[in-house]
């Protein structure tokens, strides 16, 4: 692997500036480090950050811009003709990417030579038996044109390649040989490093942003291409979701209001089980509980919180599911038809969500101070008087806020609904029904060999936008109320 | 409570205070009421709790047969004439076959043990075992004439029939298991030849395919999981690191660092599958990076994990007293030297047992995984060198457990089972390690 080596020898370049421009600035000092402006190693960690930071950039960087670069070259010359009517041209360079990699494994496993694998005039018969037998999946037989641009894609990549190498070397070389050349005792190494160092302190802290920022940006433009390919005004309010698997759209029903339907009425089932029991529990902990019952249970109640969600997802699935069939099902109640349903994905996400409304409700009642309680309990209130009528009115808006984020976090939640509450998407009040969410569809949309172009997987774009609008909303509204609650009793 | 003008007026016989020993209809009402909101209370712990275990219970019940399987042990010794014999054969793994049927034959003779079977029906109990045979004297030619103990897997049905799976009540005649053949078992149980064995296959193997649950394990998506995590720990510990301290000690107050913050509290909320979205678009789609490859999984995995480690580093910066910090720059340190010297190693045990905490939650991660491509493909094998483990496709151990949850084949269940019971016992090693962390080097100032 290159790349690698390439990470290696920026590093050994690096290490290797540190201990010249120590060993330069302590000679320059005769010896004397007294004469330094800086500690030596300062010299030393300035030529280190000159040769790694630039280079390493520039490795980012180019390895971000070179695909693009290439891929546009490549997709200029291939003609026309060559693009199927049904095709886009995307998904020719899609397989003329495919090829590409297929003849690097191929020559990678000896079974096409370099010189083979680069011959204008190759054998497409003897390629594509090549690729096959290097584990590559090939459609058919590949065409002339895409393995033309399959090499010309390998060419460029390859030259590519070399010319970061050499220049992120280079950079490396001459960032050292700055830093080096700096080494005198009157340079401000320190001032210099310790400004370098805080650039890549406010660096990493941006990276919450770019973060933000690339969710934003992968959601909207696929949501824009969904919407150029179906009406925005189906999506919203079409009370059908029925998506076709021919991929080419039509006669697909792609309309949201059913999944979110389901989102919520499994939400409202999960909070109407997590409310109660959590902030039951949270006033027990917080307000009766002695200290020893409060260290056991507590930590107890968030282990739920810690259980990764595919367990509870295989939980509802394998257990919940069944129990409730017994009772509700054909053999009992006859109110259910499947083992998957609102009912079974909202108990169990409820009972995820338990440890979440209870230890934020906990830390809610806690703030409240003591003098409302004593000031309660002096007027000759019992204990239960005093938290029904004087602790929870006052904590009232942050327990709204702990509800609302487990609110969100029940919206969100993704592996219990897609095992546990059925894959059909219907607007039904029964309980018992199966139903689908927005999180689940995402995933059967997203999951499989979607062609990317098409309205029915780029839907989970549009789904996901909806989903992180809804839950952002949320999120900051119940952020909002749970500080203002806390400024007021500061 | 009690209104004094009440108190003074006669003739009022229910509102006159009677001894301050015998409670009346109201003070019983509202001790009555204390109870029981008392007991609302206790029941709601209760009934966590009991989930709790309910949840712990089901898991070890169903997973726990995973971790055996039967096995038939044999010894079984070929000379060299039966060796040169088989080899000359023309269907030589059925001569193979042949010896070891009658091997057993003879063993259960010695027993005294009656049972009547034929080539097939070893073959529907123990699979194919002559080629196994015939490769393992390939290999091993020295172990010729030599008696050599052989414990071979038998086939997911009869496994099934030792853990209960498959009863005779309601087993039906097919190619791979016929009633008959449970009388065979039991005999063969009964002379000690089948046995239950601890099933290693399952921890160190790799997923089978749709039709040989028996075969398949978690070994190859722990290793998945693995280097998933290297990437998350390489990335998120300096980078979370990195931003907490800029947050926490040198940000000035203004509108960039109110952004900063706004993002990563937000952030924190986000459901992972848009995390999952964001991997997807800008990992896959624009950067073309391999599909299903643990280096992708991890990246996303990162980014979810940042805003975790950030919050808890940030609060384990904000434990160390202002007083180091000044007793450091008294003596003439900068700022940076204060910071690097002094403050983060004193914060370093909080910094790790959150960074364990926030790995722990990214190990367990399941839904991001999905959209990325880590289903929908049988990992069938051990990723062949360093740089094959990050970017070769394989599962990882929630991955894995939702592929085989998400297969038709009710022997695929018990192994997603056992799944859990392996991510787990990590995730509880990883929070014991943190709780230790933090007991042992946490200081109170």
């Amino acid at each position: 692997m290159p790349l690698f080596w390439l990470v290696l020898i920026v590093c050994a370049v690096a290490a290797l500036g540190f201990v010249l421009g120590r060993q330069r600035a302590l000679a320059a000092a005769g010896g004397d480090r007294r004469q330094l402006h800086s500690l030596p190693s300062y010299y030393g960690a300035n030529a280190m950050l000159k040769a790694a930071v630039p280079a390493f950039l520039l490795m980012i960087v180019w390895l971000l811009v070179q695909p693009i670069v290439v891929a546009n070259i490549v997709s200029g010359d291939i003609p026309q003709g060559a693009v199927a009517d049904n095709a886009s041209l995307g998904l020719v360079m899609a397989e003329v990417r495919r090829t590409a990699s297929g003849l690097d494994s191929a020559v990678a496993q000896g079974l096409l030579t370099a010189r083979q694998a680069a011959a204008p005039a190759a054998d497409i018969g003897q390629i594509t038996e090549a690729l096959k037998e290097a584990g590559q999946i090939v459609t058919g037989e590949i065409t002339a044109p895409v393995l033309q641009a399959a090499q010309s894609y390998r060419g460029l990549s390859a030259t590519g390649n070399l010319a970061m190498a050499a220049a992120v070397i280079a950079l490396a070389l001459a960032g050292a040989a700055w830093g080096l050349a700096q080494s005198a005792p009157a340079f401000r190494a320190r001032n210099v490093v310790e400004s370098g160092i805080r650039a890549l302190l406010i660096a990493a802290a941006s990276i919450a942003i770019l973060t933000t920022i690339g969710i934003v940006l992968s959601l909207v433009f696929n949501t824009i291409e969904f919407f150029r390919l179906y009406p925005a005004w189906d999506f919203f309010t079409g009370l059908n979701w029925a998506p076709s698997f021919s991929g080419r759209g039509g006669s697909s029903d792609l309309g949201v209001l059913p999944l979110l339907w389901g989102t919520f009425y499994i939400s409202i089932v999960a909070l109407a089980v997590a409310v109660p029991i959590g902030l039951f529990a949270a006033i027990y902990l917080s307000e009766y509980a002695s200290p020893r019952v409060r260290s056991v249970a507590k930590p107890m109640l968030e282990v739920l919180a810690g259980i990764p969600t595919i367990v509870y997802g295989l939980f509802a699935l394998l257990t919940v599911g069944p129990l409730l069939m017994r009772v509700f099902g054909d053999d009992g109640l006859g109110w259910m038809q499947a083992g998957t349903a609102v009912m079974t994905a909202g108990l169990v996400m409820g009972i995820m969500l338990i440890p979440f409304v209870s230890s934020l409700s906990d830390d809610i009642i806690n703030a409240v101070p003591q003098a409302m309680r004593d000031g309660s309990y002096g007027l000759g209130a019992t204990k239960s008087e005093t938290i029904r009528q004087v602790v929870l009115p006052a904590a009232l808006p942050g327990i709204v806020g702990a509800v609302l984020l487990a609110a969100s976090r029940a919206i969100g939640e993704t592996m219990i609904v897609v095992l546990g509450a059925g894959a059909a998407a219907r607007l039904s009040l029964n309980p018992f029904d199966a139903m689908t969410t927005v999180t689940a569809k995402i995933v059967s949309q997203l999951t499989g060999d979607a062609d990317f172009a098409s309205p029915e997987a780029l839907v989970a774009f549009a789904l996901g936008m909806t989903l992180f609008v809804i839950t952002l909303g949320l999120n900051v509204f119940a952020l909002f109320i749970v500080r203002k609650y806390r400024e007021q009793y500061e | 409570m009690t209104d004094a003008t009440d108190m003074s007026t006669p003739g009022n016989p229910a509102k006159t205070r009677g001894s301050l020993h015998a409670q009346d209809a109201r003070t019983k009402r509202r001790n009555a009421a204390e109870t029981r909101f008392k007991a609302y209370g206790i029941a709601a712990i209760v009934i966590g709790l009991f989930f709790l275990v309910v949840l712990a219970v089901s898991i070890i019940r169903a997973g726990a047969p995973t971790f055996t399987r039967a096995v038939v042990d044999v010894e079984f010794t070929l000379t060299q004439p039966q060796l040169e014999a088989a080899e000359s054969q023309l269907f030589k793994t059925k001569a193979y076959q042949d010896l070891f049927i009658a091997a057993l034959q003879e063993r259960l003779d010695a027993r005294g043990i009656e049972a009547e079977f034929d080539a097939t029906a070893i073959e529907r109990l123990l699979g194919k075992i002559g080629g196994d045979l015939r490769a393992f004297y390939a290999e091993n030619p020295e172990q010729v004439g030599q008696p050599v103990s052989f414990q071979l897997p038998a086939s997911s049905r009869v496994d099934g029939y030792f853990k209960g799976r498959v009863s005779r009540e309601t087993i039906q005649d097919s190619r791979f298991l016929m009633a008959s053949d449970l009388d065979l078992v039991d005999a063969l149980a009964e002379a000690g030849v089948i046995r239950n064995a601890f099933n290693w296959a399952f921890l160190t193997g790799a997923d089978a395919g749709v039709d040989n649950p028996g075969g398949a394990g978690i070994g190859a998506s722990v290793v998945g999981s693995f280097f998933m995590m290297l990437v998350v720990l390489v990335l998120s510990l300096p980078i979370g690191v990195a931003a907490s301290i800029y947050l926490e000690e040198f940000a000035p107050k203004n509108r960039f660092t109110d952004l900063i913050e706004v993002n990563i509290s937000n952030l924190a909320a986000v459901p992972s599958i848009v995390f999952g979205i964001l991997g997807l678009a800008v990992f896959i789609q624009f950067m073309h990076l391999p599909q299903s490859a643990p280096l992708v999984g991890g990246l996303v995995l990162t980014l979810m994990t940042l805003p975790t480690i950030i919050i808890s580093t940030r609060a384990s910066l904000k434990a160390v007293p202002p007083s180091i910090r000044d007793a450091a720059l008294g003596v003439g340190a900068s700022k940076m030297q204060a910071v690097f010297h002094h403050v983060l190693p004193l914060a370093m045990p909080g910094i790790l047992t959150g960074t364990i905490i926030g790995l722990a939650q990214a190990l367990g991660e399941t839904a991001p995984l999905l959209l990325i491509g880590m289903v929908g493909f049988v990992a069938r094998g051990y990723p062949d060198g360093l740089m094959a483990g990050f970017t070769e496709p394989n599962s990882a151990m929630p991955a894995q457990i939702y592929t085989w949850a998400a297969r038709a084949d009710a022997g695929f269940y018990e192994k997603a089972w056992g799944g859990i019971i392996v991510l787990l016992a990590f995730l509880l090693t990883m929070n014991i390690i943190a709780i230790i962390l933090r007991r042992r080097f946490e200081r109170r100032w």
